[in-house]
């Protein structure tokens, strides 16, 4: 049944989309403002808008004080690296738990989900002990595993949502046509949960890329990704809210700049399976 | 070679018995068919042959040598599924050469077998398309193709017919049939449609419930049902089953006569009746008489010319050498 929409309803409706909009955007723009005031200009009050002298200095002392290449590329590889270890981890799991369930797939496909509701600061202790142990602390493999294993309840329940839809009688085509396991999944399901595992992908690089309590925790130089790099401009260096800004734009500019681009996947991914 | 041998086969889902141990022998180029209505286990025995369901006990034979724990692809079988499982991301090609691929051949031999089968089976404009493409003849063409390439031991289908039209049906069926004469190769059908089992078998398997009703040539199975319900299940319209004061003028339980074996007229007979639905397809009519003591309706065929209205009064008799018997537990009695 088609509903009937008057102008001045949707006018309505359009301002009001807009100002939620605005109002999840603002404090990115107003990071984005900062980042180009002076220190001063940054804490005036009442604040300044758009009408002061645009300087980039604070790019410059952010670049001069800190190794952001640094942090970018143990971003990069932390965020990239998880996911990948991820997937390789999820697929054959979900593989199992979409095509041949069991009685208690289901518990533990909930018993997963639970393991998010953990407070993490609750494992902080042995985690670090553990990381001790093997003497990885502040490495990169450290936090691609770390991460690996936060986010790998959400890989596998996407996966097996996207693998739910696969019809189980192509995969059985694919056995009678003589491919053993590896094929059937290399060969057939994994091209046909292209999309699907495409949006998995890009949701994790970008969860492990913003995730800030165990990178910021497990790290100090060398494995130091961009949360790290944003917090030392908070606190020990007293209160730069420009320099901060700066930073906080430089860290999170190659993930929107990725989420822009792939927009229409992400949004096809996460809406998948909601309506059918 | 492809002869398929069941021992002792049983299938339990948990606490369900689906197959109660059973033993078949398919022989080398025969073209079996497994027919029985929705949830006789016919699917489910097809896919103990296959590989794709595990058997509770029993062991499965294929040439000779036991195939019970080979996964599927070890076995040496192609099937043909219902919904023609074919890979939407591949083209017909791709789809074609798929097993051949995985069975290493050499690109020369899988390009060589792929045109002989595309030739075959009319695809070989289409070569190039993806499956969403095709029609759905064309898709269980290739399906087919897909499993004729590799000449395996023998052809398993499920259903294949059942998602076509009526038109493309009866085409696709003999189709299949040539193809057996072609390959000689063995091949085990599944259908719950007894026309395709009677139109194609060499040898029919009559299943319910799991348990093997019958088995034997079309032929022997409508002449000799060897009970009520494989009399019933064979033949269409189905044999009108008669108990009371009719079969126990024959000293049995129930008395059988199929629609055709009924003499119909408008002026003596051995039973009275009335008319009720008649349907004229043109070479045939098919009546529903009421008033027949121990069957109402009873269904009668007649030719096409035969011309009666609702409510007339027409006259049967049996034809005495096609009467079925069968005793109080529905087995026929010579």
């Amino acid at each position: 049944m088609a509903r009937a929409i008057t102008p001045r309803k949707k006018i309505m409706w359009t301002a009001l989309a807009w100002s939620l909009g605005l109002l999840i955007f603002f404090p990115i723009l107003w990071t984005f403002l900062t980042s180009f005031k002076t220190e001063a200009t940054a804490i005036s009050d009442p604040p300044v808008w758009f009408f002061f002298d645009w300087t980039t200095e604070n790019y410059r002392a952010v670049l001069e004080r800190s190794n952001y290449p640094l942090a970018l590329t143990n971003s990069i590889i932390i965020a990239v690296g998880s996911t990948l270890l991820g997937i390789i981890i999820a697929v054959p799991a979900a593989w199992a738990m979409a095509f041949v369930p069991g009685k208690r797939t289901k518990d533990v496909l909930l018993w997963m989900l639970s393991t998010k509701m953990l407070p993490a600061v609750g494992v902080l202790y042995p985690m670090v002990l553990i990381a001790k142990f093997f003497d990885v602390l502040d490495s990169r493999i450290l936090l691609v595993v770390v991460l690996m294993l936060i986010n790998l309840p959400i890989i596998v329940w996407m996966l097996y949502t996207y693998f739910r839809e696969i019809p189980g009688e192509i995969l059985e085509a694919s056995r009678m046509d003589g491919a053993g396991l590896k094929n059937e999944i290399i060969y057939v399901l994994m091209p046909m949960a292209l999309p699907g595992i495409a949006s998995t992908i890009l949701l994790n690089i970008i969860l492990a890329w913003n995730e800030a309590f165990w990178t910021i925790l497990l790290t100090t130089v060398d494995a130091a990704p961009l949360t790290k790099f944003i917090a030392s401009f908070s606190a020990p260096e007293g209160l730069f809210y420009a320099k901060l800004s700066a930073a906080s734009i430089m860290a999170i500019a190659p993930i929107l700049i990725m989420g822009w681009f792939s927009q229409k996947q992400l949004v096809r991914g996460l809406t998948f399976g909601a309506v059918k | 070679m492809g002869r398929i041998q069941l021992k002792q086969v049983k299938k339990a889902f948990g606490d369900v018995v689906v197959i109660p141990p059973l033993d078949l022998e398919i022989n080398d180029g025969e073209f079996v068919v497994f027919v029985g209505p929705s949830g006789c286990g016919k699917s489910t025995l097809l896919r103990l042959i296959a590989g794709l369901e595990d058997t509770t006990s029993g062991n499965i034979e294929i040439d000779g040598e036991d195939a019970t724990g080979l996964p599927p692809a070890k076995r040496g079988l192609a099937m043909v599924f219902q919904s023609y499982a074919l890979y939407p991301h591949m083209s017909v090609r791709k789809n074609i050469a798929f097993p051949l691929k995985m069975a290493g051949m050499e690109q020369g031999e899988q390009d060589r077998r792929i045109t002989q089968a595309a030739a075959a089976l009319n695809l070989t404009d289409y070569l190039e398309r993806r499956p969403g493409q095709l029609s759905g003849g064309q898709r269980q063409r290739v399906a087919i193709g897909r499993a004729i390439v590799r000449e395996p031991a023998a052809f398993l289908f499920d259903e294949p017919l059942s998602n076509l039209d009526a038109a493309l049906r009866v085409g696709m069926r003999m189709e299949i049939s040539e193809l057996h004469k072609k390959l000689d190769t063995t091949m085990i059908y599944v259908t719950h449609d007894q026309v395709e089992a009677m139109t194609m078998a060499d040898k029919i398997v009559v299943l319910q419930a799991g348990y093997i009703e019958q088995v034997g040539s079309p032929l022997e199975l409508y002449r000799a049902p060897r009970n009520k319900f494989v009399a019933g299940f064979i033949g269409s319209p189905k044999m009108n089953l008669l108990e009371g004061p009719e079969a126990a003028k024959l000293g049995v339980h129930t008395m059988g006569i199929r629609p055709e074996h009924i003499d119909i007229s408008t002026t003596e007979g051995a039973w009275t009746g009335t008319i009720g639905v008649a349907e004229h397809l043109g070479s045939d009519t098919f009546m529903h008489i009421h008033g027949i003591p121990g069957c109402d309706p009873m269904t009668v065929r007649a030719g096409g010319e035969f011309t009666v209205k609702h409510g007339d009064t027409v006259y049967l008799t049996p034809q005495a050498e096609h009467i079925h018997k069968f005793d109080d537990k529905g087995l026929r009695v010579p």
